[in-house]
């Protein structure tokens, strides 16, 4: 096959390189740059360019750097400075993935005859058999073989037609052996750390300084969500998350006390205990099918290093489609921050069958 | 690079390797190479020997006319918006303007006086006698004209980077007092180039140390260099008229085929306003990062606009700046011709770019995805 990989900088994409070259498939390996600005790592530092270009010599392939910047800009950084000033937690890596991974560059790569795109992620692509969950035929994501490195949730919206030209060569591996091959093939990246974070907010001011040259803070008071009493204030309305327990300059000691409501209207945001964030049942939209539209007993992921709990899965008769569920938890759970992506498993834990985005 | 150019450099890193800075027998051979190259140098370009200063390259001398005159004389610098990188951050280090240019790239001569008329501590003025991406011909003699009537203090620079394949140098010299080359884009090698300064045009150095170049340029001269860069400027004088009509209609072939087979296709500045090696096309309904790709995998070699440091190209600020709309820049791509093309270089690539073309244009449209 011809296989255009995507080479970020790190030694996940430079082993998954290596491994097709190995499969015998024709390889080309491609840095995607996405963001113009100040960034330490991850997909779109010169440094990060330069490491991908030198793996791609060291295996003897050709690399091109393709300029998404604009895409990168409209489809996720955009709407990750909207999301925040909407009260929304947003997930800026799926939503790279979704609109620039496996769609922009996929596009691309169709437009170029190559016949699959791959990266290096911890994830497989598997067929449905009539054993498990899956149907015979039908191409899933299932969860990477390493499961501390498993990325299946944050390339959980794959569809048929994107997971037919898909590859992940590394899924099957466990990131120790991934790092192994990259030392016993000489690859300067073999010790290169994981990458970590939003790619595009550098660790020198971080988030609040990304979004405060963005957006206007609004002040807020903090209180006791129990009876409303006011225990202090936060310089940013906008950096607050459901479920957050640090960082809002409350007094330390006594019982942990996390940020169970934010009331954007009258800028006040309360806080308390544990049980106050557990909720039985959850609202997801947005929802993509691996195939089709899933209901009863599953497992669910709200985050991207999370367990996947038993639930129940219900389609509203109000939601008039299947882009729309509820999520009814086997034992209750704490509630997922509205913007968060929810990735349904099948019930063995393998298979993703969908997912959505926390309403 | 001119294979006479490569064999004249080879000596100066074997037998002749000595510092022409020295005083001993082998370092006054090498200056005798170093001051004989500057003679032929200033014949070709029309100035004396002494107004010439060997550097690193364009980006040097433009780095140095312009920073080095506002070091020394204060003030500030303007240029127009289509110059390349190495004058455009330079003026904006020096808290510059920028000048509009016209729809084919050449400079606003009106808003050029009005903007000299209302900046009176210009001290620079840098204007590209061509254009590195469109190819499109300054006319420095109005220019000139413009800055001795409305900034009388300042002194013109114009990077001729792109020039000496096409343009007789001696017919740009008499209007500027800075002029910069870089010796690669004429068949010489990369890193050496020569800024000519004229008589008066004073300017603090980049670089200082040893004092070479008459205080103008510190740092060991690069012999080599400098008798390959004379080698290769003496060929391209000599064979300018001929290369110049034969490329003009090895050009006209390749644009005339592509547009012959192609709907959609825009000549991005009319060709009587350029140089003959130059092909500059907008092409609509393709992104040409990926026409590149298929170019290149056909092994014809192009471009769109610069490459940034990441290696991926740039929206070009050439296009943006000559009022192109993003959406027809979108699908800009760059032919250039030379020394050694042909004509069947040419029919091949017409034939690799209206077929890349069209795989672009049906690959859309089919919706396969």
């Amino acid at each position: 096959m011809k296989v255009l990989v995507a080479l970020s900088g790190g030694v996940d994409s430079s082993v998954a390189a290596a491994e097709l070259i190995s499969a015998g498939h024709e390889v080309v390996g491609i840095t995607m740059r996405l963001w113009g600005g100040e960034s330490d790592t991850g997909c779109c530092s010169v440094a990060d360019v330069d490491d991908a270009r030198r793996v791609a010599q060291q295996l003897g392939i050709d690399h091109l750097v393709f300029n998404f910047t604009e895409d990168f800009h409209t489809s996720v950084v955009d709407p990750y400075v909207q999301a925040h000033r909407d009260g929304v937690t947003p997930n800026p890596c799926i939503e790279c993935n979704r609109h620039l991974k496996f769609h922009r560059l996929s596009e691309r790569a169709d437009l170029l005859g190559f016949d699959a795109v791959a990266t290096g992620h911890h994830a497989l692509i598997v067929e449905g058999d009539d054993t498990g969950s899956g149907e015979r035929g039908v191409r899933y994501v299932a969860r990477g073989a390493d499961p501390a490195k498993d990325q299946s949730y944050v390339v959980h919206m794959l569809s048929q037609r994107e997971l037919a030209r898909t590859l992940f060569p590394i899924g099957h591996l466990t990131k120790a052996e991934v790092r192994r091959r990259a030392v016993a093939l000489g690859l300067r990246t073999a010790t290169k750390p994981d990458s970590q974070d939003v790619c595009f907010i550098t660790d020198d001011g971080g988030r609040a300084r990304f979004l405060g040259d963005r957006i206007e803070f609004r002040r807020a008071v903090v209180v006791d969500a129990t009876d409303g009493t006011p225990l202090g204030e936060t310089g940013a309305l906008e950096m607050v998350t459901i479920g957050q327990r640090r960082g809002l300059g409350l007094p330390g000691g006594g019982p942990k006390r996390y940020v169970v409501g934010i009331d954007r209207e009258s800028a006040r945001v309360s806080v308390g205990g544990e049980d106050l964030l557990l909720r039985s049942q959850q609202g997801v939209g947005e929802v993509v099918w691996a195939h089709r539209a899933v209901a009863g007993e599953l497992r669910v992921q709200c985050s991207a290093h999370g367990d996947a709990h038993p639930a129940t899965l219900e389609h509203t008769a109000d939601s008039g489609g299947a882009d729309e569920v509820v999520v009814h938890w086997l034992q209750p759970q704490r509630v997922v921050a509205p913007g968060q992506s929810m990735v349904f498993y099948d019930s063995a834990d393998r298979l993703v069958l969908g997912g959505g985005i926390a309403l | 690079m001119f294979p006479e150019a490569v064999a004249a450099m080879l000596p100066f890193y074997s037998e002749r390797f000595a510092n022409p800075s020295g005083s001993h027998r082998f370092a006054r051979e090498a200056r005798a190479a170093v001051d004989e190259a500057r003679d032929l140098v200033a014949e070709v370009i029309g100035c004396t020997p002494g107004e010439v200063i060997f550097t690193s390259g364009g980006t040097e001398g433009d780095n140095t006319a312009i920073l080095g005159t506002v070091a020394r004389r204060s003030g500030t610098a303007v240029c127009p918006a289509a110059e390349h990188h190495a004058v455009l951050a330079s003026v904006e280090r020096v808290h510059g303007l920028q000048v509009p240019v016209m729809a084919d790239g050449s400079v606003d001569l009106d808003a050029l006086a009005s903007i000299l008329e209302l900046t009176p501590e210009v001290t620079v003025v840098s204007v590209m006698a061509v254009n590195n991406e469109v190819g499109t011909v300054n006319d420095l003699a109005a220019v000139a004209a413009v800055v001795a009537e409305h900034a009388p203090q300042a002194v013109l620079h114009t990077d001729a980077v792109q020039a000496p394949c096409w343009v007789d140098l001696r017919t740009i010299t008499p209007h500027v007092q800075l002029l910069s080359l870089s010796a690669h884009k004429f068949g010489g090698p990369k890193g050496v180039g020569v800024l000519v300064a004229r008589q008066g045009a004073t300017f603090d150095p980049l670089l200082i140390g040893g004092g070479q170049e008459r205080e103008r340029r510190s740092g060991t001269h690069n012999v080599a260099g400098i008798v390959a860069l004379t080698e290769a400027l003496r060929l391209t004088d000599a064979h300018r008229n001929s290369e110049v009509s034969r490329i003009a209609g090895l050009r006209d072939r390749l644009v005339d085929n592509v547009v012959a087979g192609l709907d959609g296709v825009h000549e991005t500045v009319p060709r009587s306003r350029k140089v003959a090696g130059s092909a500059h096309l907008c092409i609509e309904g393709i992104e040409s990062e990926a026409l590149l790709f298929l170019l290149d995998e056909a092994e014809v070699c192009a471009s769109a606009a610069s490459a940034c440091a990441s290696g991926a190209m740039e929206p070009s600020h050439v296009l943006a700046a000559m009022g192109v709309p993003r959406e027809r820049a979108l699908g800009a791509v760059r032919l250039t011709l030379g020394r050694t093309t042909t004509e069947t270089d040419v029919d091949r690539g017409a034939e690799v770019l209206v077929g890349a073309v069209d795989r672009l244009r049906r690959g859309k449209g089919s919706g396969r995805r």
